[in-house]
């Protein structure tokens, strides 16, 4: 289980080989990536700059990492999200689970970057033609998120 | 009491952090939130609009009805973005 928040890239080939290297209980990987985009709400982005809350960032990561490995039978989880500026085409995040059997792997890649975008205190500024400007929520993240709610 | 302020909230009332003398009377969050307001116009524009105000306690996040004292770290936020 690790959690990297970093300015810099990432290798996606080389962290699948750390995580994945010597464990060969491990039956599949699923891999989530999010890039910068070059566009939102109609207007061209030409640059996003992501500012967090160091230590509670990691902290927040490392809960929900520990939750996933609650619910499904992980082999291991990685998450990595960067900080600093970042352009059109560059990788934002990683979200990586591997399990014995595709499911768990499937089903706890998609509940962490849900999670992920609704707990960890990240924030993005987008650079436009118009002017910089703080991105807002959106609800379609909450209602995102609130499907791994547990049933009460 | 050290508050700490992100994004939207940093730019509007202009500082990062700053560290208070917590009155005796504000005893949990939504508490906090009004008596900051009174610090100056740049903090009663930032927080005028609560909904949009959130807070964790010592990096947990909490709601308006969680206790706060001298000794807490305490960041106001808008809803996150990242991912």
């Amino acid at each position: 289980m690790t959690v990297k928040v970093q300015s810099e890239d990432f290798d996606v080939g080389a962290e699948l080989a750390v995580m994945t290297g010597g464990k060969t209980g491990i039956g599949g990987v699923t891999l989530f990536v999010g890039l910068v985009r070059d566009m939102a709400g109609g207007e061209s982005v030409s640059a996003m700059t992501l500012e967090h809350y160091p230590g509670m960032t990691e902290r927040q990561l490392e809960a929900i990492e520990a939750e996933a490995r609650a619910r499904w039978p992980l082999d291991d989880a990685l998450i990595i999200h960067r900080y600093g500026r970042l352009e059109p085409g560059d990788r934002i995040v990683l979200v990586a689970t591997a399990s014995a059997h595709r499911e768990a792997a499937f089903e706890s890649c998609h509940f962490l970057i849900d999670w992920l975008k609704t707990k960890a205190p990240f924030w993005k500024m987008e650079a436009t033609p118009e002017g910089e400007r703080w991105v807002e929520a959106k609800a379609s993240d909450d209602t995102a998120a609130a499907r791994w709610a547990k049933p009460a | 009491m050290k508050i700490l302020y992100f994004a939207w909230l940093r730019s509007k009332i202009g500082v990062a952090t700053e560290t208070v003398d917590l009155p005796a009377e504000v005893g949990d969050v939504g508490a906090l939130v009004e008596w900051l307001k009174t610090r100056s116009p740049k903090h009663a524009d930032a927080l005028a609009n609560s909904t949009v105000v959130k807070v964790a306690v010592n990096q947990e996040h909490v709601p308006y009805d969680h206790p706060v004292g001298p000794g807490d770290e305490v960041a106001l936020f808008p809803p996150v973005t990242g991912g």
